[in-house]
Formats: structure tokens, sequence, C-alpha cells
């Protein structure tokens, strides 16, 4: 027997609380199932990118902090790799290790949050999972603080290197924590990765092909879960990711279990390229000595890019001869990433649409810019 | 597999081997087509099999006073190679270009926030509306006589 059933329109925020920031979600339904979803965006829009164009190179770093302000120290590194790369300078070789072991403490810390927060939309009682995920991530803000008095806005890098030398006590804090996170990881691992409830929850839930995934130019860890072994750490590599050796996890299918197991195969391999970079840092000059305000040659442009937590963050600078950039785009992946989101949830059921929008790991800082 | 940059050069004179019409001129990083032309060329660079381009990194644009650059970045997941495309649009009222969304669906949402801060229109996009700004915004924010 078949129940007529009539459309319904509901708009999911700009504020309510699962939709990562002031995010809205224009969502139609017949009974449960999502019928048409339409994402509206522009609420947190600050105009970052015609900022930039009335402040000088060194200044535009703050900026960059507060795109994805889960994640600033990548955001840091590819505006300070746009502008070497404009300069035609390169920083020392200290200075680059210290930026990927940094980089890949943020990625840590990113996907320490996207998980847990995806676990905390799932349902899970208490919200113990995001705890653990928070414990962890708090020692990493701490070291964050060490190095550079912040915790979230860090501007940690600067164009020609870092902005100071890690103090000791930075040192014996990740000693420790390189020490003691693994056995912390390998306990959220035991609960989760192989958990029944999580298995049935997400396994085989809002699938993503990887022709979709690359059609829709998705990148990061969304279009790895798709089976794309794309990483620009691999295919482009910046900074001191030459000199080590990592894996890049893939996933088979690209549904909402596989995009949570490849964040949590990444933290693994974060963890050992820090190792990797701890062991092969040599004492030596952080920052090259640039003048304090910038300029590059008239005409000149330059694309820096990354593979931040979220996906592929590239800056693209054209300079006129000024002190500051003649325009800069910023090529965000949570906006890209979210141009997927209504083959994500059209066909799917409301209790999955929360779960799905906290899969690709979205943050509306870096959306709207 | 490590990603390679093109020489623009040599894209434009792959593509002049195509159709002599399409290119109008290249430097060691850019490939400058006619905007008439786009759509051809897209569609040109995704099926030929040394190039493959299937992946639109991002779409910008950029405000020269007397013209404004479209730019496409492409990379390939077949043959990991990158390329730079761009257009110019002369004139600063009612600019318009081809929509590139029924080859990439990427570019949907990058199409309206173009249109949205630089007022490009691009034709045939399923939902030209702005993107970030609210509807009854008067001006393009980024263009450079906005403020």
């Amino acid at each position: 027997m078949s129940i007529r059933t009539e459309p319904m329109t509901i708009n999911i925020g700009p504020q309510h609380p699962s939709t990562h920031g002031v995010f809205r979600l224009r969502v139609t339904f017949d009974g449960e199932d999502i019928i048409e979803a339409e994402p509206i965006l522009g609420y947190l829009h600050r105009g970052t990118e015609k900022l930039a164009e009335e402040r000088n190179y060194v200044q535009i770093v703050t900026l960059t902090d507060r795109l994805d302000y889960t994640a600033s120290m990548t955001n840091n590194q590819a505006y300070c790799l746009a502008v070497e790369k404009l300069l035609e300078v390169e920083a020392p070789l200290r200075a680059k290790y210290l930026r990927t072991m940094t980089a890949e403490l943020q990625r840590i810390a990113s996907h320490l949050i996207a998980v847990g927060f995806f676990l905390q939309e799932l349902g899970t009682f208490g919200g113990t999972p995001l705890m653990y995920a928070f414990r962890a991530r708090e020692r990493i803000l701490d070291m964050f603080e060490m190095l550079c008095g912040a915790r979230i806005t860090l501007s940690y890098m600067r164009p020609g290197g870092v902005f100071w030398d890690p103090p000791s006590e930075f040192w014996s804090s990740l000693d420790e924590f390189l020490k003691e996170f693994p056995s912390d990881l390998a306990e959220m691992e035991d609960l989760l990765l192989n958990n029944e409830i999580l298995m049935v929850r997400t396994r085989e839930v809002s699938p993503l092909s990887a022709e979709e995934a690359i059609n829709n130019s998705v990148s990061g860890p969304v279009l790895r879960a798709s089976g794309v072994k794309m990483d620009l750490r691999v295919m482009d590599p910046y900074d001191a990711y030459s000199m080590v050796d990592f894996d890049v996890p893939i996933g088979s299918i690209g549904d909402n279990y596989d995009r949570f197991w490849v964040r949590m195969q990444e933290v693994r391999q974060s963890l050992r390229i820090i190792e990797q970079c701890v062991d092969q840092i040599e004492p030596g000059d952080y920052r090259l000595d640039l003048p304090k305000v910038l300029r590059a040659p008239e005409g000149t442009e330059s694309y820096g890019k990354v593979e931040a937590p979220k996906g592929e963050l590239g800056f693209y600078l054209f300079s006129d001869g000024g002190i500051s950039p003649y325009r800069m785009k910023i090529r965000s992946p949570s906006l890209i990433n979210l141009s997927v989101i209504d083959r994500l949830l059209v066909g799917w059921k409301l209790a999955d649409m929360i779960v799905s929008l906290g899969s690709i790991d979205i943050n509306m800082g870096e959306v709207d810019r | 597999m490590l990603l390679k940059d093109l020489h623009g050069d040599t894209v434009a004179n792959r593509l002049s081997e195509i159709d002599p019409e399409w290119v109008e001129k290249s430097d060691f990083m850019n490939v400058w087509i006619k905007p008439e032309s786009l759509i051809d060329v897209c569609k040109f660079l995704m099926s030929d099999k040394d190039l493959v381009m299937d992946y639109l990194n991002a779409i910008t644009a950029v405000d020269f006073i007397d013209h404004f650059d479209v730019i496409y970045q492409l990379t390939s997941t077949v043959t990991r190679k990158r390329i730079v495309v761009r257009s110019s649009l002369y004139g600063r009222e009612e600019l318009s270009i081809d929509s590139v969304t029924s080859l990439w669906s990427g570019a949907n949402l990058q199409e309206r926030e173009i249109w949205d801060l630089m007022g490009i229109t691009f034709l045939g996009h399923p939902n030209m509306k702005r993107l970030l700004l609210w509807e009854g915004f008067e001006g393009h924010p980024l263009r450079k006589d906005f403020l």
C-alpha cells in the first residue's frame, strides 16, 4: 500500500549546530527521502580576496589564518609558497622541515576535528569519541602556542621561512606527543574502525564514484576515498615532502565510511612524516633575510598549492609591481568539495543528511572567505 | 607519478594544428584562446589522448581595467599534465563567456562566484545566481572600480 505524500522544503541552518558554521542547506523532502538539496552560502563572507589587495605581502599572512580556522598552518603554507614562487626565492632547509612538521601536526588536528564531529553527528552517546579527539588536538594546540603564542590563528609561517625557531620545550613536548599519541590513536581505531554500529550507519551510504568525484573537481580525502590516488604532497612535492617517505591511503567506493577511514589512516601517515622530520632536521637558518616590504616584478604571476587537510588549497597571485598583490584568488577545497553535496544527499534519508555533510568536512571560513 | 606543467607554447602549437583560429597568443605558462572557441577547445583538451584534461582545478577572473581574463587551470588524472588556459574579454559592461559546467560539473559554484564578484555572465549555466552576496546587491566587489 502506498501513501500519497507531498514534498516539503526545509531550511537547515544557517544557525543549525551541526552544519559546521553558518551554512544553510535548503532540502526538499518526500516523506523522509531527500529529493533536492541546494547549499546557500555567503553568511561568513568577509571579502578576503579584496582585503588582500590593500595589504602588503607579509600582512596577508594573517588573513589566511581566518580561512580554514581549523587548519591555519596549511593556509599559511600555501600562501607563503605562492609568494616565494612569485619572488623566485626558496626557504632554507630547516624552515622547510619545520613547515612540513607543523603542517602535518595541523593535519592531525584538523582530521581529529573532522572525525570527532563526524561521529558526534552519528549520535555517539555523550560525545565520547569527540572528547577523545579533542584531548589529542589540545596537545597539538599547546605545541602551537609554544611555537608562536597562538592556538588557532597562528601566522607561524612567513614568505621565506617561518617566524621563529621552536623553543626547547616544543621539542620535548613533541617527543612526548609522538610517544603517547600512537597508543591513544590505536585506542580510537580499536573502538571505531570495525565498530558494527558505525559500519551499519555509514557503509554504502552516499557513495561517490571516481568519475563523479573527478568531474566535480573534488580534492583531498573526499577524492581519495573514491579511489583516486591524487595527493599534491606526492605528485608535486613542496617543502620537505620529497625527503620523507609515506603512503597515500585510498578508499574503494567513496561512501561515508571510506571518507572517515581515509582520514583515520592519514593521521597515521602524518605521524610517520613528523617522526622522519624530527630525525632529519638539522640546525640552520629558519628564515630568509627578505625586505620588510616585499615587491614582485610587474606582470608576474604564481600559483602556490598545498595538500591541505581538506583538499587542494591554492593561492593565485598576480603582481603589478606594487607592495600588495593586484589580484589574489583562493582556491578553497571546502567550497569546491561542496559541489557534490546534492549528489551525496539526493535519494538518501533525513537521518543520513548531516552525516554525509560531516563526511565532506567543510569549514565555512574557507567556503565563504 | 609527478605532475608536469606543460609549456604554454607547446599547448598553443598543438591547438593550432587542430584549428588555427583558436589560439590568440601564449607564453611560458598560459595559452590565450578566443572566448568564442572556449567550448570547442575544452572538448578537445578533454578528449585528446595525450592530454585528457579531466580535472578542472580552478577558475579565476582578473580585472585588467580594459579587459578581463578568465583563467582555467586544468589537470589530468590520467597523464598528470597541467595546463593553464585563459581567455580575454574586452570591455566592462555585459561581459559573457560560455559556461563549462556541462563539461566539468565542478565549475558550477566557481562560475557563480565569478559572476557574483567580477560580473562576468556564463552563458548556458544552469543556475546563474549570486553565490556569496545576496540577490539585489549592487555592483561586483572584486572589480577594480568598485571602491
